[in-house]
């Protein structure tokens, strides 16, 4: 599997654990893992859950709606592909379904333009607590990211 | 109870700069030493060897460059800058119950001429960068970066705050002529137009990137009173991993902005005579500025959220409330992974800083923060 794309920027290299997630994602579904016994989500996957012990799990579909929890604008120094696209601004979005799922993802301005560059949204239209809304990036033919649209008003 | 059973009894460094000509194998010999030479032990007395897992020079290359005895003892800490101050907890404890009699903790790093950590590209992608590097979240500054920010909106912390601690390192280093920054003073004008790293951090929110290196010599209270310098005393030691703990993104639990420190000081306190209040000066970890106002609520200096506003009316310079990073710390004497707080930490119990506090007889010293940590309390 490629571990960068074509411009440089590192792909996604799944562990055994975190593998579902990414299937998941190149159909276009926000699956985060659950316990099949308790039913508490957990993130980053793991082989067993951290309240009940059971081994059992299920992959659960999301909404995709949340919130911006925090957020970062990169500057240089950064690897050359990524130098390029500085200032980029980094999100943590933090789920509707269970607030401490949080996720790390590039912006998108609309919830329509998946592919959208990275610096789509100025950094001075974000605030903690903004609305998101996940969009699935086809990055190659085997890696779907997961990115976060700014919702609108 | 490890209190005060042990102590350290010597130090030793090289010079820190941008870059150094040596080896890190050569400069680690030659710090480690240093260190013997300041205790005046030989190095043939050396049984125990600590040092952390992210160390180049192995224990084997070490011993047998500096002439180490048969060594019975030796263990690595994980987790980078976390594991600065287990190194001499390992060490205390293996003197403390008999496994050894003279305990050597080192780092050596060329961290300034050797390359940037996170542009190792293959060994940053597994777990858990899946979930952070191919979004562009690269670097330790962008990860502690997302903190800061969550940091100031939910406690008012501003960049002042941020500069305040810059500034309390830099001014001790402006005092110690083996800092890095030593004739290099630093204004608010400077640090409010620096260029930026990863807001909302900027590049004097970040430390250095140094070559250098540093250890100390640890033995039993006993011997301690034959070397030759006052002992140092290794008052109570703890290290920290919370329940449900991610590393440096740490993001994925109720309140990632409850880091290791507060785990690390529950134990440290547990173990100790005296609490917080008692503390006369501090070397706070400080690969970036957010860490200290974390670690200053973490370990009990004052409520949660009240960090930042610890830093104002000059707390943390010398004579102000607690005085931190005496030296000049890892943003402004040298990063060397946080060891040269653990020596800072011994001059000011001796007596032999070059940023002084009057009398100084208890400090606390810290392990990186937002990864699992560690912390000493040393008592002169």
């Amino acid at each position: 599997m490629d571990t960068m794309t074509a411009e440089g920027l590192l792909l996604p290299w799944p562990d055994d654990d975190g593998e579902p997630f990414w299937e998941h994602a190149r159909r276009g579904e926000l699956r985060i893992q659950a316990c099949a016994d308790c039913g508490r989500l957990r993130f980053p996957p793991r082989p067993c859950c951290p309240q009940c012990g059971s081994f059992d799990d299920e992959w659960r579909l999301m909404s995709g709606r949340g919130r911006l929890w925090s957020y970062v604008v990169a500057h240089p120094p950064l690897l050359p592909a990524y130098a390029e696209l500085a200032p980029y601004p980094v999100a943590l979005v933090e789920l509707e379904e269970d607030p401490r799922i949080r996720l790390v993802g590039t912006l998108t301005n609309s919830v329509r333009r998946p592919g959208a560059p990275w610096n789509a949204v100025p950094p001075g239209r974000l605030r903690i607590g903004a609305p998101v809304q996940a969009v699935f990036q086809v990055l190659t033919p085997e890696v779907t990211v997961v990115r976060w649209a700014l919702c609108s008003g | 109870m490890l209190r005060d059973r042990t102590a350290i009894v010597g130090i030793g460094q090289t010079r820190f700069a941008k870059h150094l000509e040596e080896s890190e194998k050569a400069l680690a010999c030659r710090a480690v030493l240093a260190a013997l030479d300041d205790a005046g032990i030989e190095p043939h007395e050396v049984d125990a060897l600590a040092s952390y897992t992210m160390e180049e020079t192995d224990e084997v290359e070490l011993a047998k460059a500096i002439g180490a005895g048969d060594v019975t003892f030796f263990s690595r800490i994980g987790f980078g800058g976390g594991g600065s101050c287990a190194t001499v907890a390992h060490l205390a404890m293996a003197v403390a119950t008999g496994q050894a009699g003279v305990g050597v903790a080192w780092r050596s790093r060329k961290r300034g001429s050797g390359r940037r950590p996170w542009t190792n590209t293959v060994q940053q992608l597994p777990t858990p960068a899946q979930w952070t590097r191919p979004f562009g979240l690269l670097r330790p500054a962008d990860e502690i970066g997302m903190l800061a920010r969550r940091y100031m909106h939910e406690f008012g912390a501003t960049r002042d705050h941020l500069f305040n601690v810059a500034l309390a390192c830099r001014n001790r280093a402006n005092q110690n002529p083996d800092a890095i920054m030593y004739e290099r003073p630093l204004t608010r004008e400077m640090y409010m137009d620096a260029r930026w790293i990863s807001e909302p951090l900027c590049l004097y929110d970040n430390c250095l990137e140094t070559d250098g290196a540093l250890a100390c010599v640890v033995v039993s209270a006993e011997r301690a009173r034959d070397c030759r310098h006052r002992p140092v005393y290794v008052h109570s030691a703890a290290q920290g991993l919370p329940a449900q703990h991610h590393g440096m993104v740490n993001y994925w639990n109720d309140d990632p902005l409850t880091g290791p420190a507060w785990t690390a000081a529950r134990q440290l306190w547990k173990t100790a005579d005296f609490g917080p209040e008692d503390v006369d000066v501090a070397q706070i970890y400080d690969a970036f500025t957010p860490l200290i106002p974390l670690s200053l609520e973490g370990y009990g200096f004052c409520g949660r959220g009240e960090g930042a506003a610890f830093t104002e009316g000059g707390a943390l310079e010398l004579g102000g409330r607690l005085p931190i990073n005496t030296g000049g710390g890892g943003l402004s004497e040298g990063y060397v992974h946080g060891f040269n707080l653990i020596n800072e930490g011994v001059k000011q119990l001796r007596g032999a800083s070059t940023a002084q506090v009057p009398d100084a007889a208890t400090c606390l010293v810290t392990a990186g923060e937002g990864v699992p940590t560690s912390a000493l309390l040393l008592r002169g």
